[in-house]
């Protein structure tokens, strides 16, 4: 797993091009550079016009970026994503039975699995939601968990994301731009469909809904228009058919969630939220909110109204509490884990902080409650001064950080303006939890464009591609 | 439909009107401005223009003479107040944007490229460009805009709601356009007078594109009571107040809701009054007073819509 050894190269096998990819290899030989290139101007084009964009904070007001789109996809043979499903599906049961076993009985810390104070202390917990039941026990209705591989069948959950992940409009917007620009492909390959994904989340929310709620309300709660993934929202609602609010379109009475329309109050059985706990009720949480709704706590907590995901699923996405997820696995279900975790060091661990700091520049250290790729030392890709200025850090306050070892993150061949070139990828998954535990096949895979760097997320100059999952 | 859709698409659809009929006041004013005429009568045009839109000391504030240049930058991409083109056409995308699930996609499209195109289009006007042109693009992609909203939307609120506000801001428009154009010309007389007389006239009529049609209601010389009559009480005249207060009317009557019965009425008896109105009976009032009381009974439909649908129908 040390970045001397060359990446695993999804389209390419140590004797030539791997199975999957020799339909799409054989296309892309006899596809003029000159259409390719074509092709992609006409694709930024596209997604310019429909407004595919996001704003990038501490920009300029009003600026919007458009995500780089790569044609070339990631494809995933059938029996490697059975596999993958399989072991997503597991691992998110586990995460909802311990979010609910926190908020209840707390048998996991009883048990000594896990260090209580990481959970009662953590800022991600919720004292709120303590023994507060929620329809059919579910909290991370969706879960985006960030999938690497590191070689043949080598897969690593690398982050679980339970509280509003996103990106699930890249991966449906870029099968429609991929179907338009080469059709032909579609033809060649038994490609598993993702476009019902909006389907399968509204069946999801609607099998939510409070007791005694037959035909449900569902509503999309956004921050607005000038969030970054404000696309995305509006994307889903539309996509579902149902309404997409911001807190002031909501008000809450006797415990009952209304939002304002022409004709007068209607009500809300279901919130799909995409505003951070934080801001979801200026009278529970922080006061100056503008984005949430007064009251919105009380009337979740009176089992009134549903909210997707539940408050309080950061508790078990904080990097402090990924180290565990494995035990939960077999904890709660009783299973051997399917898929795997990074190996990761836990600095409030002596050895585990002993080991790091002697062998910092080869491992990835992360703050544990920091998100997107902010406040980590990737040590291979940093200077001198850098790994000591982290190494301070670290001794003031071990139990703020994680470390891993540097994962030589699988590469897809990609455009870049030299030509096909391979890049480092991930794959984010989409698992939704309601009745049933269910996904489509595929994800969004993003990919790092500049050359060596490990850094996929959007805003940090990473693009995305289309992801296969064959049928056969 | 939710209260905060509705007013986003009364607006959006009230700006794309505004930034249309801005492009025809403009277009006409800059066609004028090219006949033999002195400089006075000229900076006259654009002061008229600046007064009737409420704009001159926005204007003053940035500019100390009034010249057609600095009128034109000034109504057409200084995006440093509301009512220049670009300012309109923002407003009419960031609306959209933040409803674009109320709209077709088709619709959105429609509006978002008109915009990606329009922040473009400064510079072709600033390097030697016919602004003539710009007004034209400006008309085109606002028939585009109506088109393909009357082509693909569902008959429903967010429709109603949407023509709503084109046509409230429509009969507020040419109400303007006519009592700004009308006292310009008047003192030239009431018949026609030599060719400018004819040529002005004319610009008038072409601005709200009422050229051909006075020729076929009429098939006479062109005289201001007729052009007041055709743009206030035609019915088939689609950019005329009548027309437009009916039109206003009808869809009011398709979104009506349990408080919205007053403003119903209102308008209901401006819709009448349009109807049952004589251009004799204006003239005898003066136009001018006419149009001004016009454009108040228009505001307060305004608010009252405001009121009844997009702001308070819900209180907790």
């Amino acid at each position: 797993m040390a970045l001397s050894k060359p990446p695993y190269d999804e389209m390419h096998g140590s004797d030539g091009v791997r199975s999957h990819y020799a339909t799409f290899d054989h296309w892309l030989k006899n596809t003029p550079n000159e259409k390719l290139q074509r092709k992609r101007a006409e694709a930024d084009a596209l997604f310019h016009r429909v407004g595919i964009t996001f704003a990038v904070y501490g920009e300029a007001s009003g600026t919007e970026r458009l995500i780089p789109f790569d044609i070339v996809p990631r494809i995933i043979p059938t029996g490697e994503w059975q596999r993958l499903a399989a072991g997503l599906k597991q691992r998110v049961r586990a995460l909802n039975a311990f979010i609910k076993d926190i908020y209840h009985d707390q048998e996991i810390l009883k048990a000594g699995k896990l260090p209580a104070d990481e959970i009662l202390n953590n800022a991600q917990f919720r004292p709120e939601m303590l023994g507060v039941t929620v329809p059919n026990d579910i909290y991370a209705h969706i879960s985006g968990v960030d999938i690497v591989r590191a070689g043949e069948g080598e897969f690593y959950v690398l982050e679980d994301n339970l509280r509003v992940p996103s990106g699930v409009s890249y991966m449906i917007e870029d099968r429609k731009m991929m179907m338009r620009l080469f059709p032909e492909l579609f033809a060649q390959y038994a490609i598993a469909p993702v476009e019902h994904y909006p389907d399968l989340l509204l069946e999801n929310l609607r099998s939510v809904a409070p007791t005694g709620v037959s035909d449900p309300v569902v509503v999309v709660l956004t921050p607005g228009a000038y969030n970054s993934a404000y696309f995305e929202h509006a994307f889903l609602a539309q996509q579902m058919g149902v309404e997409l609010v911001e807190g002031s379109d909501l008000f809450v009475k006797d415990n009952y969630v209304y939002m304002r329309t022409t004709r007068g109050p209607k009500r809300v059985d279901v919130i799909y939220r995409r505003v951070d706990d934080d801001f979801l009720d200026p009278k529970a949480f922080r006061p100056d909110s503008q984005l949430g709704v007064p009251g919105l706590l009380d009337a979740y907590r009176a089992g009134y109204v549903n909210i997707a995901n539940a408050i309080g699923t950061g508790v078990a996405d904080d990097k402090s509490i990924y180290p565990y997820v494995p035990d939960m696995v077999s904890f709660y279900l009783g299973e051997k884990p399917l898929l795997n975790n990074v190996p990761t060091y836990v600095l409030r661990r002596a050895d585990d902080l002993k080991y790091t700091l002697d062998h910092l520049a080869e491992l990835v250290v992360k703050e544990v409650h920091g998100a997107g790729g902010y406040g980590m030392l990737i040590g291979p890709a940093a200077s001198k001064a850098e790994i000591e200025a982290f190494r301070a850090r670290i001794v003031a306050a071990p139990h703020k950080y994680i470390a891993q070892p540097t994962l030589s993150l699988s590469a897809c061949p990609t455009f870049v303006e030299k030509g096909i070139a391979p890049r480092h990828i991930d794959l984010r998954p989409f698992v939704l939890s309601g009745r049933e535990v269910t996904l489509v096949p595929g994800g969004l895979t993003r990919v790092a464009l500049t050359e060596g760097s490990l850094v996929v997320n959007s805003s940090q100059g990473g693009g995305t591609k289309d992801t296969w999952v064959l049928e056969r | 439909m939710l209260s905060s859709t509705a007013d986003k698409l009364f607006w959006m659809a009230r700006y794309a009107e505004r930034a249309e009929n801005l492009a025809r006041m403009l277009d006409v004013n800059y066609r004028m401005s090219l006949f033999p005429q002195g400089p006075q009568s000229v900076n006259q045009g654009w002061s008229a223009l600046l007064a009737i839109s409420d704009l001159m000391g926005e204007y003053q504030s940035r500019y100390s003479a009034i010249t057609p240049e600095n009128a034109l930058a000034f109504f057409t991409f200084d995006s440093s107040h509301p009512s220049s083109i670009m300012s309109c056409w923002r407003a009419v995308r960031e609306n959209a944007r933040a409803v674009r699930g109320a709209l077709t996609a088709e619709t959105w499209e429609t509006i978002n490229s008109t915009w990606l195109e329009l922040r473009t289009m400064e510079s072709t006007v600033n390097t030697g460009g016919d602004v003539g042109d710009f007004f034209e693009w400006v008309k085109y992609r606002s028939h585009l805009v109506r088109g393909v909203l009357r082509s693909t939307m569902l008959r429903d609120e967010a429709f109603h709601f949407t023509w709503l506000g084109t046509y409230l801001e429509r009969a507020d428009n040419t109400a303007r356009i006519l009592d700004v154009k009308y006292h310009m010309l008047l003192p030239r007389g009431e018949g026609v007078g030599g060719a400018v007389d004819y040529y002005q006239w004319s610009a008038l009529l072409n601005s709200v594109a009422a050229f051909e049609i006075y020729r076929k209601v009429y098939r006479d010389a062109i005289t201001p009571r007729r052009v007041a009559e055709l743009l206030i009480l035609r019915e088939d005249m689609p950019r005329s107040l009548r027309h437009s207060i009916r039109q206003a009317y009808l869809h009011l009557q398709e979104i009506r809701n349990h408080q919205s019965a007053e403003t119903e009425r209102r308008m209901g008896i401006l819709d009448a009054e349009l109807r049952f109105g004589r251009i004799q009976d204006i003239f005898g009032e003066g136009l001018h007073e006419y149009l001004m009381a016009f454009i108040e009974q228009v505001y307060d439909l305004g608010e009252r819509v405001s009121k009844d649908f997009l702001v308070s129908a819900n209180v907790a």
